[in-house]
């Protein structure tokens, strides 16, 4: 193992824990949807588009946001779920972004297959729009080099994987995934930095990405 | 009394120290809880496991209880089945008495709290003693189609609180105070949801001639025509054409309600043709539920109305493929095809049986992604830490709160 270097500054672990608000905004049909996505603050398209991550981050990879859920399996207009379950989040760096292209897809369909106006649910299957609140909290680990980093990693919550990969750029702005930029930065270790942030952090159950983040680690303390 | 480090094997330690990054957030205020009764129903069940583990985390959090003669109480009784949709004859007279009750109350329980957490309508008028601190009302109520007449009365109290919280999305209304939406949990170190060991499932599924070589298919809730066990036995019928399985229907009964006697003569008359059918009023008895839900093949949860239907959680805790309605609150624990499968019809629900009987595989797999979305979403552990973020929330007014 090659000398590892130390940072000046630690790379502090911190966690994110949300609580659901309830907006009162409710969708019954497309046209409905289509406006409230246009007008729903930014934290309820964050959270329609990361709940199903955050709730069902065990199960499989690469997660349908709420919307595609609700329009496939409630509202039962598959062409158009199957359109927004492909919208790939990783490419966006803002929810501005992210909301236009989802407007841009429903926009589209709406002209193209005019029926589909029509369509609505019934009673207590609309599509409710929640905000999330965040509440970052600082944890009390903290790593000055990739070992100490490495075996934090294995201890902390998923929340807090979540919430250095996930949030941070997203919902903060960061450039880049908090891991990285401090590898970077602190480290100098631009190549595994690069490395991390290529990750497609949404093909991957939370316990996955922990693990591949680790071994990226573990492959630069002891190289082959 | 479980401890909290209890909660370590099964949420893992990571979990448990977030709570206590949380309780520290919050030393110094005084959470107070209010209610009408210590004793019986869901409301102090939940109290009376919350309290002691928000103490172990260092959370100051009591408990008082206002008081009420038998007028008031029947007339909070109307107000909760208006609240369901349920009509009731009221009248002027109702209200007032309500208020007389109330206005005693406020008289006499002393709002000390930081917080004060109160918690369904009995107690909701102490709101006319806010002072400086910080209101919750918690509804614990199923308030999706509320006669307004009700609801009306009781908007101009919430509309004096700083938040309110309800159990399910579809139960939110249009309020001017910020609304919270936190799902009630279940306990998994409780008699209803420790693992049982195997003999223990055994036994009981021996007692009532379950045979443990055939699938069972099992529903476990009152007999309630909302809970539509008729429905539940012409699905399993459905099924039975070509799938040889059993079908159990277990619950209990008020003493006092005469529709539920109704409910459960037409069911046994419709069960009496097959003998696999087992319909069993049960006393509460909690390990016994355990372990009919344990020893089932499949769990069915096919309401036509259900407040947030928790037994459906339970039966996904014990990793069981579930097919549930898609109503109240069961669409929050049963994503389609991921953790059950959601049916809308009689026909829709014994198909799903049936996929669920001819592939194992993907009822187990739908099992154990069930178990694992109640471990993250629907523990007791999820709900303290809700209870401390809504606190916490009600310090800070942006989405995103640096603690």
């Amino acid at each position: 193992m090659a000398e590892l270097r130390k940072a000046d500054k630690p790379f502090s672990f911190h966690t994110r824990l949300h609580l659901s608000e309830l907006t009162g905004l409710r969708a019954s049909t497309l046209d409905q949807l289509l406006d409230l996505i246009k007008r729903a603050p930014d934290s309820a398209i964050y959270y329609h588009t990361h709940a199903f991550l955050q709730h069902h981050h065990y199960v499989i990879p690469e997660p349908p946001n709420d919307f595609a859920y609700w329009v496939n399996e409630v509202l039962q207009e598959r062409p158009l779920g199957e359109e927004l379950l492909n919208i790939d989040t990783v490419q966006y760096s803002s929810i501005a972004g992210l909301r236009r292209k989802i407007i841009e897809v429903i926009s589209a369909y709406l002209r193209k297959n005019p029926l589909a106006w029509m369509k609505f649910v019934k009673n207590g299957e609309a599509f409710y729009f929640i905000k999330a609140i965040s509440f970052i909290v600082p944890t009390p680990y903290r790593a000055y080099d990739l070992s100490e980093f490495a075996e934090v990693l294995r201890k902390v919550t998923v929340d807090s994987i979540y919430f250095h990969i996930f949030e941070s750029r997203l919902r903060l702005g960061r450039k880049t995934n908090d891991f990285s930029a401090w590898i970077e930065g602190s480290l100098g270790d631009p190549e595994l930095a690069g490395e991390i942030s290529r990750l497609n952090p949404y093909m991957y159950t939370l316990e996955e990405l922990r693990s591949e983040i680790i071994k990226l680690i573990e492959k630069r303390i002891w190289p082959a | 009394m479980a401890r909290i480090e209890d909660y370590i094997p099964i949420v893992g330690a990571p979990v448990i120290d977030d709570l206590r990054l949380l309780a520290d957030r919050l030393k110094g205020k005084v959470v107070q809880n209010i209610n009408s009764t210590s004793v019986g129903g869901g409301v102090a069940e939940i109290l009376n496991r919350m309290i002691p583990l928000l103490n172990a985390l260092g959370v100051d959090a009591r408990w008082d209880l206002i008081k009420g003669g038998e007028e008031f109480f029947t007339v909070t009784k109307k107000f909760h089945n208006m609240l369901h949709g349920t009509y009731e004859e009221m009248s002027g007279i109702d209200f007032a008495a309500f208020m007389e009750t109330s206005e005693q109350n406020i008289r006499q329980v002393n709002t000390y709290g930081d917080i004060v957490f109160v918690h369904d309508p009995q107690p909701i008028a102490l709101i006319r003693k806010k002072a400086g601190n910080k209101w919750v009302w918690r509804c614990h109520v199923d308030v999706s189609d509320p006669y307004k007449s009700v609801w009306n009365f009781l908007k101009d109290f919430i509309a004096d609180y700083d938040a309110a919280v309800f159990s399910a999305p579809l139960f939110s209304q249009e309020l001017p105070i910020k609304q919270f939406l936190i799902s009630p949990s279940i306990d998994p170190l409780s008699d209803k949801n420790k693992e049982l060991p195997p003999e223990t499932v055994n036994a009981v599924l021996d007692k009532y001639g379950i045979r443990r070589d055939r699938p069972v298919i099992t529903q476990i809730s009152r007999f309630d025509r909302l809970k539509d066990p008729l429905g539940v036995i012409e699905a399993y019928a459905q099924v039975k054409r070509s799938h040889d399985c059993q079908l159990v229907l277990a619950g209990g009964m008020a003493a006092d309600d005469p529709e539920g006697v109704e409910v459960l003569s037409e069911v046994r008359e419709r069960a009496a043709r097959d003998k696999d059918i087992h319909i069993l009023l049960l006393p509460q008895d909690d390990i016994e539920i355990n372990a009919l839900q344990s020893g089932s093949t499949i769990i069915i949860q096919k309401s036509l109305k259900e407040g947030f239907g928790l037994t459906v959680a339970e039966a996904l805790w014990k990793a069981k493929p579930v097919v549930a309605s898609n109503v109240g609150g069961i669409p929050l624990q049963v994503k389609h095809n991921y953790t059950g499968l959601l049916c809308h019809s009689i026909r829709s629900a014994a198909a799903s049986l049936k996929e669920l009987l001819d592939n194992p595989a993907y009822a187990r797999e739908l099992g154990a992604n069930g178990k694992e979305h109640v471990r993250e979403n629907f523990l007791i552990t999820r709900h303290l830490k809700d209870y401390m973020l809504l606190f916490l929330s009600l310090y800070h007014e942006e989405d995103v709160v640096y603690l």
